[in-house]
């Protein structure tokens, strides 16, 4: 590829998968300045780059809304730039980050810093999550419209959920009134305090305080009630327990403004994970039980789960080889995300244009990014997925400096190959 | 059979692990009879009580134990560690195991970090009690207890009534018990009944006091104060009048069979009314007892097999 014409490509004979049309067929897609500028079952271009896509699938770049990039002040578990580079081999085109950063993103100085570092990195957008409250303490607002002036694109506390009710409802009130949605990290703290793991028959075995399911419903049930009163948009995060799918589903059957997300772990593991002592299944909110990952499938196939946020939450080595109790809660989970989404894929419970949509289309529409469909004069963000490509989770070989997954030695089939953001290719397999 | 082993979990032994040691602790009490309760069994090998959380009575146990078998024990302590200067459990451990152990007996207060010491120590590590996880040792004890009385234990029927949720001794009996073939009944408050703990193959009964007339074995537990981190019952008063055991709730004609034990140290007049002290089958001094014959069985069969 020549410096002239990097944003200028014709992406040849792959499998385009586009939510937004429905449209799953061999297609042509050119991008010409870094703009989709035509799709057809044949297209020829003198003078732009061709890439040989026979065998591939082409679908709308991936988008995160859930990572945790670390950067300012945990540099050490993950810098914007290391998180970026770690996305784009991943497949994403875009990322939303939290605000649990030191100091905390609850001011538009730190926005903006966020976004000028990643403004440096080839690799993904980035917009950054500010915090609801002044540095998440769950007191006082924090300077909302700052932030959304500064490119923040939703709020949230994740981390550390606000547990005072009127604050929340202040929250989403004030930030309505700026056109971003609230994400929210259901957990009533109290009910959870000291948990490690899910609470069941694995907690009760192996002697560790577990954290009920209802620690995450009474927040959902919560929110949903809030939505209703404020009619703000209200995007609950990292869902895990049947339960939660259930009140969700009963708030969109209501017409409230109420979206959600899974992560990819959620979907895959139980609590039976945690016999191992594997430390990097210690997560939070926790894996919960098979029923209850039958129900997030379910959900998410139906639609009533609206997409999939990996949760990327890096760690060092020093917070993840101690004891149980004292690791950090997260998974690494940016270079898993897709593979493990494929691999429901290919056990039949989701069609790859579902697939496709809740990694690209809902979250795009969640937090009113460009993005999400492949049509024409759309930015060409743009994820090229080999789908027979097999390999394995090699925490030694993520580009994340957090190699804290509970996969490793998977073998998972499907993955990204070439990421595109405007037309630049941010990544490219060997 | 259990050379260089680790003894973490009785959830982790089969049945007839369990016996071994149990048939070891008879002649290891054998010993205990002796004018010279020494024998050297052990001789040259060093045993380290590595106790990351307080106790006297199972640490002392462990070093009787060690010393009857001739071994070198150390105790090992947090207070006068480096520990407090920000060292790693796993630094400290494999300092002490540098230094040249061959088992390390442990005491932790987070349920697992005797597990986790286990894949970071190559010397055995017996779990001396983790958190609210086991206490494999007070478990083969309370085997060794009923079984001397009663002969046997498949068959019989035991209640274990208190504090089941933050009961590492709990979790232990219960294995134990069951892998033997007892039927085991659990009581309490429900604030202190962990979830699902039927599917350790027990069944909840809601009071001790409606099955003292059905059981063979009453296990008592300790009202443990500092673990509780939220309100689980209203006061001591009324703790001792619903889930408590008295004189008064042991029937005629109970009293002949009913064992009564109980883990120690224990709150008179809580779980126990203080007359309970003078019950005929209270087994609370022979559990001592044999606790140290059962910690010798389980210090040779790691250490020598
Ligand atoms: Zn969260």
């Amino acid at each position: 590829m020549t410096k002239e014409n990097r944003r200028d490509w014709l992406i040849k004979g792959g499998l385009v998968i586009d939510p937004p049309s429905g449209t799953m067929e061999v297609r042509d897609v050119l991008v010409e300045r870094g703009r989709i500028s035509g799709i057809a079952p044949q297209i020829s271009k003198e003078g732009v780059s061709i890439i040989d896509a026979r065998g591939m699938w082409v679908v709308p770049g991936l988008i995160d809304i859930h990572v945790h990039f670390r950067d300012p002040g945990y540099e050490y578990k993950e810098t914007i730039e290391t998180g970026l580079k770690a996305a784009a081999s991943g497949g994403f085109t875009q990322v939303c980050c939290m605000p649990n950063t030191s100091p905390v993103n609850d001011t538009g100085a730190i926005t903006l810093y966020m976004r000028e570092k990643a403004k440096k990195v080839k690799g993904p957008l980035l917009y950054p999550v500010g915090a609801i409250t002044k540095g998440q303490k769950g007191e006082t607002l924090a300077e909302i419209g700052d932030m959304v002036e500064n490119g923040a694109v939703a709020i949230s506390d994740d981390g550390h959920p606000v547990m005072n009710s009127e604050t929340m409802r202040r929250a989403m009130e004030y930030a309505s009134h700026f056109g971003i949605p609230v994400m929210d990290h259901c957990e009533d703290k109290n009910l959870s305090a000291d948990g490690l793991i899910h609470e069941g028959l694995v907690s009760t075995a192996l002697g560790f305080k577990g954290i009920p399911s209802a620690s995450e419903e009474v927040m959902v049930a919560r929110d949903i009630c809030l939505a209703r009163l404020t009619g703000t948009r209200v995007h609950l995060q990292h869902l895990s327990s049947k339960g939660s799918v259930e009140l969700v589903r009963w708030a969109k059957n209501m017409g409230l403004p109420v979206t959600c997300e899974v992560t990819p772990h959620h979907l895959t593991l139980t609590h039976h994970a945690v016999e191992t002592y594997d430390t990097n299944t210690k997560v939070n909110p926790p894996l919960r039980t098979e029923e209850d990952r039958q129900a997030l499938i379910e959900g998410l196939t139906e639609g009533v789960v609206d997409c999939v946020a990996s949760d990327h939450a890096p760690h060092s080595l020093k917070e993840k080889d101690v004891e149980y109790d004292l690791a950090a809660f997260g998974i690494s989970g940016v270079e898993t995300a897709l593979g493990i989404v494929l691999r429901l894929v290919q056990e039949g419970k989701l069609s790859p244009l579902r697939a496709i949509e809740a990694m690209s289309t809902s979250p795009a529409r969640i937090v009113g990014l460009d993005g999400g469909g492949l049509g024409v004069g759309q930015p060409a963000h743009i994820t090229i997925i080999d789908p027979e490509k097999t390999w394995e989770v090699k925490p030694e070989e993520m580009l994340s400096k957090g190699k804290n997954t509970p996969f490793a030695g998977w073998k998972l089939k499907g993955k990204a190959i070439i990421t595109m953001v405007n037309g630049e290719v941010v990544w490219e397999a060997r | 059979m259990l050379k260089g082993r680790d003894l973490i979990a009785l959830a982790d032994l089969s049945k007839e692990e369990i016996l071994y040691i149990l048939d070891t602790a008879e002649s290891m009490k054998e010993v205990l009879t002796r004018d010279i309760k020494k024998v050297p069994t052990l001789r040259g090998k060093t045993v380290v009580n590595l106790f990351f959380e307080p106790s006297t009575r199972t640490r002392t146990s462990f070093e009787m134990a060690g010393k009857r078998l001739s071994a070198d024990v150390i105790n090992f302590s947090p207070a006068t560690s480096s520990l407090v200067k920000g060292e790693t459990l796993k630094d400290t451990a494999k300092n002490i195991e540098a230094m040249g152990v061959d088992a390390a007996v442990v005491r932790h207060k987070a349920s697992g970090a005797c597990r986790y010491l286990s894949k970071v120590l190559s010397a055995p590590v017996i779990n001396a009690g983790d958190g609210i996880h086991e206490h494999p040792t007070q478990g083969l004890l309370d085997l060794f207890t009923i079984r001397e009385k009663k002969g046997g234990i498949e068959g019989l029927r035991v209640a274990i009534a208190g504090d089941i949720y933050h009961s590492r001794v709990a979790r232990s009996d219960i294995h134990g018990l069951v892998k033997l073939g007892a039927q085991v009944m659990v009581a309490g408050p429900p604030t202190m009944i962990p979830p699902e703990i039927e599917s350790m193959g027990v069944c909840v009964v809601p009071s001790v006091d409606e099955i003292l007339g059905e059981v063979d074995v009453v296990i008592m537990l300790r009202i443990q104060m500092e673990r509780q981190t939220s309100p689980l019952f209203p006061s001591m008063r009324e703790y001792s009048r619903y889930f408590g055991l008295s004189m008064e709730k042991i029937k005629d004609g109970m009293a002949k069979d009913l064992l009564l034990m109980h883990p120690g140290p224990v709150n008179w007049g809580v779980e126990l009314s203080p007359e309970m002290a003078y019950y005929s089958n209270n087994l609370i001094l022979n559990q001592v007892t044999n606790g140290v014959a059962v910690r010798m069985a389980v210090l040779y069969a790691v250490i020598a097999g």
